[in-house]
Formats: structure tokens, sequence, C-alpha cells
């Protein structure tokens, strides 16, 4: 919403400071965003009149204009096609700065004649890229005078933002009611003195809706003017209205205008020789079309309002006129429309048909339902005042919008609520001065009528704002939490400190975290496992973030590509969030997922690095599973994981039924299609699978025993089976003593010559800590029999020899 | 019988001229040997008178001992020479680089949000969370936005089809704020609250200061008591602990929300001198988040009594705290996982914020 500081004074009675203006606009919640002096840098121009334009002697098409500014004649050389003798232009004295040229100006000799001072043109007063010719003032401009009062740039344009709920701020009286209410001076009084008609209006205006659809458009206040000129309007108008960015037109559109951003108040004027017969307001017919002010043609609705003759629509209601019934210069009589029109159709309307207007940016913010025929009123003097002509006796359909409610409130909720003690006879004023009238007064509780304007006022909590926000929001003391108990409670979740861990713990590991978008492509969902079709959005942002992830690593696997684009080629990644393979509450998963790709390192000259392998990915999803307190150690490792990973490659971490993790070497078509050149490897954690956290009696670590005793190592190698998986050694060897054997590590893994065809060997380490007494070599012995044949029966092998 | 006077001489000379350990063993064996010389002169003693032979035996003793610490001291000298010289030829050039070793990242945002709990952690705040697709009724009617509201042309809402093929009405959304929380958190439990609610949010719009996903903060505290003196306490202390700066203005001004009621937005100091942003006292004010005391209707829709409770809400954009602590010029690039970036504006995996350790190293 713009303004300009003289309009504001229109309704405003106040001495107070631009700067104190604009401090309390914001202070009121009216922010400003901009304010904008434009005379600033031009004040030293002054009106010059060209007393005589000669043809410079030497150049064909530049003059020599001798220019009274006011306190003198100067001599200068001009350049522009209109610069002729009897011309009112902006004169630039020498020694003044010309923002549109960046040059201070000082006498030139152009040409072998001197030259003193410029006349500009509106690009170089930097007001337009304008630059046909110089800028020509009114004959009756006053010689000497300064060029901005005259081109009336000397008010500065305000413009602030105005909040969904504030539809009576966006006309300028609306925003005087707010700065007069917190003190800054006084709203001056309506001037709406009905207008006497002097005939009949031809036109009548008739609302032609069914009672479901009643309170689209309420009421019509309808006005009949003949023998009007349209010509321009006066310049203070047209001033006004350049300065807040509207085109003038021609005085009876101007109007309008002025009208709509001075009290909020959208009209329409047909021309009332082009309409047919009578005015009705009606739901459109389906298919019915309209040739719009803005030279648009629009197909309507059932559901939209709009404003018909006898022949069919002549404007969509509340958003824009149509072209046929519109003013032109030529117009001579014309209908004036003052309506209320429900604000949720006018919104949906608008919204169908694609189309922003001032008009229809007020009706649904809420025009004020009480202002038609006052606003009828104005608009007839103003239209008088301008235009001439007559005007009928007013033409009325419906009856008055239904706005008035009260409320009850209890003042003490200020503080309550508020925060602040606002003193109640200051509270009752505030009220007051906001257009609340007080309608019944018991102590601290009072009935107030709500004003016409403030349909967004509710309930006792709307009073308290706008109670606390005339006060001051910063005369409201702050007060500090008190403590719901002695100390706080632990403000994460099991789950959230999980997340919280594990992401410390793969930063720790050496992978760098990254946050991706939910979204991606489908194509790349596709690689793993697909999303269905509730999770495709409707109107994404683009084709290719076009489903929900159902997975996280593709998108590290596309940063990796990116990294890898710009030639960062190893690295590891992660990201700990959520991804979705289905759209109800619980479909959504939380879950630690990352990547490591091409070699563990930069080269070095003692650590050569290597390829990263499905290891790498395991140790990760061990280690978080392990830092949680989970039993890394006795999860099943098998060698099933998703499909998109390498099927021989990869593997996943069980507990029973649920998997905790998944791990491997990404599938080679995966990373062909994702543009990543591998060796990549991948883990995810699913942390809704991890079983829950126990509740620990105490903090308190299991006792410690030490053995006196030293533990015996003895080392074994099986020939196995190449298929016979490493694991059922390790555990077969566990389990051939327990309690003696506490530690089983495999150290070797071997196949080719001496092992033979189709074989491996498995070397283990295998550590005895005796309790009690030392171990004597016939022990030891006992125990490595029962090994090679607990491991000899497990697995089918044999020891090597 | 040679003298023994002599003999030392002798001996401790060849104990000095020995020129590496082989020789000075050569002289150990020839002295002290089986058949060294001393050895063959305490031979020798059986064929002297007792006086003589108590007298020579007391001499050749001493040589003998006198000889063997000779040689023990020579040995010692050579050996540390011979150390001092190894040791020499072990030298290494310190100055190569060490085995190199990986160090993750934490990004920015995840640590942004662990500050903002840490601080209002403090202040009895537990953290809620809930599902980022959100039914219409959760993201918008509950708070107060119904189906006509202007505010809802503000969010440009990204849709998802309704799950058992309803029409428009089902539709699901991704939550344009982290508001519905709020919500699942009232109808989940009773009074009082007091939630923080980190999470992703997503609205439909992308140039350099949107992001169809981004992150945002929520907090809500609902009793019997709580006004907006509370709300100006709780974000003042935050904002200053947050920013580490004891002095930061903070100021309030009116606003709108259709959740709350009343409402505020909350500007910090800043200075703008130069083109450059610096939060802190400055003369300029820079808006920081919204909040208001909790709309009856919001409160109402989850079936607790706003005659009784009341409270307040507020909301930031973890991003944009996160660019103004931490000077992050451009919002895009927090999501492009660019290495480079993650490195430069990440944070050490030790790093973890608390208001006894400090927010910030």
């Amino acid at each position: 919403m713009k303004f300009t500081l003289g309009w504001l004074k229109d309704h405003l009675e106040t001495d107070a400071s631009l700067d104190d203006i604009l401090e309390r606009l914001t202070m009121v919640g009216l922010e400003v965003e901009a304010v904008t002096d434009r005379a600033q840098g031009l004040e030293t121009f002054v009106v010059g009149e060209v007393l005589d334009a000669k043809q410079h002697p030497d150049a064909d098409r530049l003059r020599v204009c001798q220019v009274n500014t006011g306190t003198e004649t100067v001599e200068l050389v001009c350049g522009a096609p209109n610069a002729r003798t009897g011309l009112k232009g902006v004169f630039a004295p020498s020694g003044s700065y010309v923002p549109g040229t960046g040059i201070t100006l000082k006498p030139t000799e152009i040409r072998g004649v001197m030259s003193s001072g410029m006349l500009l043109s509106e690009r170089e007063m930097g007001l337009s890229e304008d630059h046909d010719g110089i800028v020509e003032l009114p004959a009756d401009a006053k010689v000497g005078d300064r060029a901005v009062d005259v081109m009336g740039l000397a008010d500065p344009v305000i413009e602030i933002a105005i909040t969904p709920n504030r539809g009576d701020c966006l006309g300028v009286r609306g925003i005087a009611r707010d700065l007069a209410a917190s003190g800054l001076g006084t709203l001056k009084p309506l001037n709406a003195v009905p207008v006497a008609g002097t005939f009949d209006s031809p036109i009548k205006v008739s609302l032609d809706f069914t009672d479901d659809t009643a309170d689209a458009c309420p009421q019509f206040v309808g006005r009949y003017f003949k023998g009007v000129k349209n010509g321009p309007s006066p310049k203070w108008l047209q001033d006004r209205l350049l300065a807040i960015g509207l085109r003038p037109i021609s005085a009876l559109v101007d109007i309008t205008n002025y009208i709509a951003f001075e009290y909020g108040r959208p009209l329409h004027v047909f021309d009332a020789d082009k309409v047919t017969g009578n005015i009705h307001a009606r739901l459109a017919k389906p298919g019915e079309t309209l040739l719009a002010l803005n030279d648009e043609t629009y197909e309507l609705d059932g559901e939209m309002t709009v404003i018909a003759d006898d022949k069919g629509a002549e404007g969509v209601a509340g958003v824009i006129g149509g072209l046929e019934t519109g003013c032109t210069e030529d117009t001579v009589n014309v209908f004036l429309e003052v309506a209320y029109f429900d604000p949720v159709r006018t919104a949906m309307t608008g919204r169908k048909l694609n189309l922003q207007t001032d008009a229809r940016y007020r009706f649904e913010r809420g025009v004020d339902p009480a202002l038609l025929k006052h606003g009828c009123e104005i608009a007839t003097r103003m239209i008088l005042d301008l235009c001439g002509g007559e005007v009928s006796n007013i033409e009325i359909a419906g009856d008055d919008p239904l706005w008035w409610h009260t409320l009850d409130f209890d003042l003490s909720k200020v503080a309550t609520l508020g925060g602040t003690d606002v003193d109640s006879v200051e509270a009752r004023r505030i009220l007051e001065a906001l257009g609340f009238s007080i309608q019944s007064d018991q102590g601290s509780r009072v009935t107030v009528m709500v004003p016409s304007w403030r349909p967004d006022i509710e309930g006792p909590a709307c009073l308290v704002e706008e109670v606390v926000r005339i006060y001051g929001y910063d005369r409201i003391p702050a007060v500090s939490l008190p403590r719901d108990e002695q100390l706080p409670e632990l403000a994460l979740s099991p789950l959230q400190r999980r997340r919280a861990q594990a992401r410390r713990l793969l930063a720790g590991r050496g992978l760098v975290e990254a946050v991706t978008y939910s979204f991606m492509p489908d194509t790349q969902a596709k690689l793993f496992g697909g999303v269905d079709d509730t999770m495709r959005l409707l109107n994404p942002i683009s084709s290719d973030l076009d489903v929900m992830r159902p997975s996280i690593l593709p998108n590290l696997l596309a940063a990796a590509a990116r990294n890898q684009a710009r030639g960062y080629g190893d690295m590891g990644l992660f990201e700990v969030g959520p991804q979705f393979p289905g759209s109800k509450p619980e479909d959504q998963q939380s879950v630690a997922s990352g990547i490591r790709v091409g070699k563990t390192g930069p080269r070095h000259w003692a650590a050569p690095p290597r390829d990263v392998d499905a290891y790498d990915a395991k140790a990760d999803a061990q280690a978080v599973l392990a830092d949680l307190g989970l039993p890394a150690d006795r999860a099943q490792v098998t060698a099933e994981a998703p499909g998109w990973y390498h099927p021989g490659r990869s593997g996943a971490l069980r507990l029973g039924p649920m998997m905790l993790a998944a791990f491997g070497e990404l599938h080679p078509a995966v990373l062909k299609a994702l543009d990543v050149k591998g060796p990549a490897v991948g883990f995810e954690i699913y942390f809704d699978n991890l079983p829950a956290a126990k509740a620990k009696k105490s903090a308190a670590k299991a006792g410690l025993n030490l053995s006196a005793l030293q533990p015996v190592n003895r080392d074994f190698a099986f020939v196995v089976d190449a298929g016979v998986e490493a694991a059922s050694v390790i555990k077969a060897a566990f389990a051939a003593e327990k309690g003696l054997i506490v530690d089983v590590s495999l150290f070797d893994v071997y196949e080719g010559q001496g092992v033979g065809e189709g074989k491996k060997s498995l070397a283990i380490n295998v550590v005895l800590q005796p309790a009690d007494k030392t171990l004597t070599d016939a022990d030891i012995d006992a125990v490595a029999d029962k090994v090679i044949a607990s491991v000899v029966k497990a697995t089918g092998g044999e020891l090597r020899g | 019988m040679e003298s023994v006077e002599k003999l030392r001489e002798e001996l401790l000379a060849a104990v000095e001229a020995a020129a590496d350990l082989d020789a000075l063993e050569q002289v150990r064996v020839s002295a002290l040997g089986k058949k060294g010389r001393i050895t063959d002169q305490m031979k020798g003693l059986g064929g002297l008178d007792p006086d003589q032979r108590r007298e020579t035996g007391q001499a050749l003793n001493a040589l003998k001992d006198s000889v063997a610490d000779a040689i023990d001291a020579r040995k010692a000298s050579m050996e540390g020479a011979a150390l001092d010289a190894r040791l020499a030829e072990e030298k290494i050039d310190v100055t190569l680089p060490v085995r190199p070793e990986e160090t993750g990242r934490i990004h920015p945002i995840s640590q942004v949000i662990e500050e903002i709990v840490a601080v209002l952690g403090t202040m009895g705040f537990k953290v809620a969370e809930g599902p980022d697709v959100e039914d219409d009724w959760h993201n918008f009617t509950a708070l107060n936005i119904p189906a006509d509201h202007p505010a809802r042309q503000d969010h440009d809402t990204f849709y998802l089809p309704a799950p058992d093929g309803e029409g428009d009405e089902g539709r699901l959304v991704l939550r344009t704020h982290t508001s519905p929380v709020q919500i699942r958190t009232m109808q989940n439990g009773e009074p009082p609250f007091r939630v923080i609610v980190p999470g992703r949010t997503y609205r439909c719009d992308y140039d350099a200061t949107h992001s169809p996903m981004f992150h945002q903060v929520e907090a809500l505290m609902v009793d019997e008591k709580t006004h907006m003196g509370h709300l100006k306490g709780c974000l003042e202390e935050f904002l200053r602990a947050f920013f580490g700066m004891d002095d930061l203005p903070v100021r309030f001004r009116p606003s709108y929300f259709p959740f709350t009621e009343p409402s505020a937005e909350v500007d910090i100091g800043c200075s703008r001198e130069g083109g450059e942003l610096k939060i802190g006292r400055g003369g300029d004010w820079l808006e920081i988040l919204g909040s208001g005391m909790v709309n009856p209707n919001v409160l109402r829709n989850c079936g607790i009594d706003p005659d009784k409770y009341q409270g307040f809400a507020f909301g930031m954009g973890v991003e944009r705290m996160a660019m103004l602590k931490y000077g992050v010029p451009d919002l895009r690039t927090f999501y492009e996982s660019d290495l480079r970036w993650l490195r430069h504006y990440g944070f050490a995996s030790l790093d973890v914020p608390s208001l006894t350790g400090g927010l910030n190293r």
C-alpha cells in the first residue's frame, strides 16, 4: 500500500515529523517497507521560462535560449527539439548536480556559445527514461519556483506492508485512524454530506440471486450522472496517482482509483449510454465471456458474480470492469456502482481467472460494509466537482450488509494475556479512537461494538492486540520463563538422541554431512524401489523434483556425481533424515545413510590409499549400531540387501526379523544411471527398526573381573569350501569351549595354490582366558582339539596341514 | 715373572688402543681369558712362598679389577659412540606430512538446530516432531487458516494426491511450516506444554531467497498464565544467547498470523553500514522471526479450553539463523552438497553446542 505524506495529512491533523510517522507506522503494525522522497537531489532546480530560442549559428540541431530563472536571465545552448520561445521548463543552474547524467554543471562553451545551466528532460532528472525532449511545465507555473513543487514531487511516498487482516488500511483514511489512535495527531472528520439528486436514475438495479447465493452481493448502490465532461483529471489528482504508481486515465476513472486508495473503497463507473437496459448483479452463466478493461477476454463460470445489463455481463464483480461499457473521453452520462461483494467469492473468482487487481485485493480482504451510501456520496461530490453534470437520486438494491456485532471484554485481559498493565481509561480511549464503541461498562467488564471496517476482530484476544499494539509492544515488560521443574528434563527423546549421536559419530568417522531435498526425480526413485502414485507431487517445482524420496542414497550419489564433475572424486557423505515410502504419517522413516566413493584418501607417501569397499560401509554401519548401545556383534550379518546394492557384495545387519542396517557396494547399474564414477559403497541405518533403548536402572557399569592369569593365544587354519562364510568358522570356534574362549579373530583368508580348487583357507586366532588356574599343555591341547572338531563339524572343512 | 706394574701399563695401553669392540674383546681375552696374561700370572702364584704369594695375589687382583674396569669403561664409550652414529643415520625428515586422517563435518543446519535446542532446552522446552506429509486440517484448518483464507495463497503449498482417491478435498500437503506439530502435540497431550519443533518444511517457490525445502524451528508454550511478557522474555534471552551478544537489541512489533492473536514480528538490532550486514547494536533492524499468543481458535481446535489456557508460539527459519550467525551468503547453497562448502561452513564432530560448555568454540 502506497500513499504520500500529503495525502495522509488530508486525514490526519498532525505536527509529527516524517521520521516519527514512519517509526509509529511500523510500531502499530503497519510496517514501513520503503519511503521515497522523490524531491531529494532535485531541490535546486527551478521553473525557467524560455524568453527566446534561436537557431545556433554553428549547429543545425542546437538552439541558443535566453532563459528567465526568476533571479536572472541566462543564455544556454539546448539540443531538445521542443525548446522554443515561451516554454516553461526545469532549469538546472550552473553548479548543480544532474542525477540522470551524473554531471555537475559548469559554464561551458558549446560551438562558440557560452552555455550556463541546462533545461532538463525527465531522464536527466532521474524520473524516467523519457529523453525525447525537455520537461514542459504548465504555462501558469511561476518562474523561479522549485520545480519539484510544481511537478508534485515534493510529497514523500510511503509504502507499507498490510497484513491480510487489515483491509481497512488499504485506504489512507484507515492508516490515519491508527496513527491518530496512537496519539500522533487527530483524525479529521469524514466529509460525506449527502448530495441531493435532481432526477430518478433511468437505470435501475436488481440483485438476481437465490437465497443460497444472496450473500454474493447483499447491496448495490448506484447513481446516474448526466452531462459530465470526462477530460483529464486535475494535476493534483494525477500527481497523487503517479506517486503511488498508477497511470492517470481520465477524470472518472482516476476518481474511482483515488477513492479506492483513499477509503479502501473500490468503485466502478459505466458509460451509461453503452448500458443496455438495467443493471443486474447475478452469478455468471457458465461459459459467459467478458472482454475486460485490460483487453483480455475471460470465460466465466456459475460461481462468479457479474454485473450485467440486459444484454450480458459487463463486469466481473469486485475484480474488473468490462471494456464495452467502460468510460472514455467521450462519456457524458455515467452510472456509478458502489457495491459490496462477498470476500470469499471474490477471492475465488480472482484466483480462477488468475487476475489480481486493486479492487479484488480490497474486496477479498473485506471492504467496509457500512461505507456504501457514504462512499457513493463521496464519489458523487468528487465527480460533480471535477466533471460537472447533474446527479440522480440514489438507487439502492438490497439491504445494508449485516456487519455489526458486539464483544464482551474484560479489560484485565490486557494484563493477563497482553502482559502489560494498561490503565483502563487509556484502554477505553484506544478502543474508541479505533472506532470501537463501548456499549456497556461495568468496572473492567465492557461490551464493545466492533467497527464496520474491522471484520477481523473476532474475540477478546483481538481486542487485547488492539489495545496493546496502540499502547506499544515496546512497553510490555519482558519476563523470564518460570521453571516448571527444578532442572529441565531432557529435551530430546531417545530416538532424537540416537539420531544426534549417529550424526556426530559418522562425522567423527570422516564422513561429511549433507542435507538434501526430500524430493527427487522419479527416474532416480525407480532405481531405489520406486514410489507409488501417492508419493508423486501434484505440483512439483520442476520435473526433476517430482516424487518424495523413497531413499536418501540417490540424493547422496547425485551429490557425489556433482562433486566429481567439479574435480573432487573421492568423498564420504552422509545424511540423517526422512524418507517416504508411503504417504501415511507412520510411513515416514528415519534413516541415516552414507556413501563412500573412490579411494580411502588422497595419495600419500606413507599410507597409499586403496579403493573403498563393502567392508568400509559395513564398518560405518556397525560403528553406529555399537555406539547406540546395540549389540552390533550379536547382530546377524546376512548377505541379503536391497536391490540397489551389488548382489554379491552387500549385506544386512539383522536382529531377528528386523533389518537394522544394510550396507555394501552400490549396484554398478545404479552408479551408471546416476553418473557416479565408482567404486562406491553405501549404508543405510533404519532407526525405526532398532530395538528401543532399554531404560537402565542405574548408570553403573557391570563389574569388572580382571584375571591375574595370562591369556593363551592359539592359531588355527582351516581349509573350507570357498562358499563357507567366515562367520560360521568364528561362531563354531567360539562355541567350542564357552567360558574359556574369550575372543576369536580371523586374520587370514587365502585362496589359491596349496588349498585346492574351490577351497579357501581361513586362519583364526583363539584367545583362552583361564579363570582360576594356569592352563597346562594338556589343557590347551584338549581345547584346541575341541575347536578343530567344532569348526570341522560346522563347516565340513579340515585343519590345514 | 713380569712386573705387575709393567703389565698394568701394557694392558691399559692396549685397552686404550683398541679401535673397536672386536679389538677390545681380544684385549680382554689376552688379559683376562683362560690363557690370558693375568690369568697366567695367577696360575704362577702357586710356586711362590706364602708371603710373596699373598702380596703378588693382591696386586694381581687389583690389576685384574682395574683392567676389567678399563675394558668396561672403554666398551661403554664405544657403544655410546656407536649408538650416536646409528641415531645420526636414522634421522628422518620431520617436515614430511603425517598420514591423512579423515575429518568429517556436521552440516550447519544440524548444528544450528542443536544450538537452538541447547538454549531453549534449558528453559524447559522439549523437542517434538511430526510428519512432513500432512493433511490439510493439521497444516491449515486447525491453525485457523480456513479454506478461503487469503493466507493460504501465500503458502505456495506442494500437494500430494488424496490417499484413497478422495478428490481435492482430501489431498495431502507437504507441511508448509512446522506449526502442524503444535496441533499434534496439543491433541495428544494435556497442558502445560513446552515444546520446540525443528523440521523440514516445504513451499513451492524457488529463487535466490526461496528454496522449495527449508527448515524451521517452532516453539509452543501453553499453560494457565503465560502472557506476552513471557514471550518477550523468552525470545530476548534466546536471541541474545544464540547470537552470543548480551546487549543485542530485540524489538517486537505488531503483525498478523492466523494462528496467533496478538501477533508480533521480532526484529534484532543490526547495522548495514557500507552495505555490510552486522548483527548487534547499530541503529537498524532486521526481521528475524514471527511470534504471538496462541489464537484461542487454535486451542479450541485441539480440544483445549481457551478460557483456561493460553500461551505463546514462535517460529524461525533455521537457514536464516545460520546465514545471519555464520555469514553464509546464499540460501540455495545449503542443499547443494558441494564438498568445498560443507567443509568450509560445516562443524567438527566434537563441536557439540551446550550452554555450559559454550554454544560455539
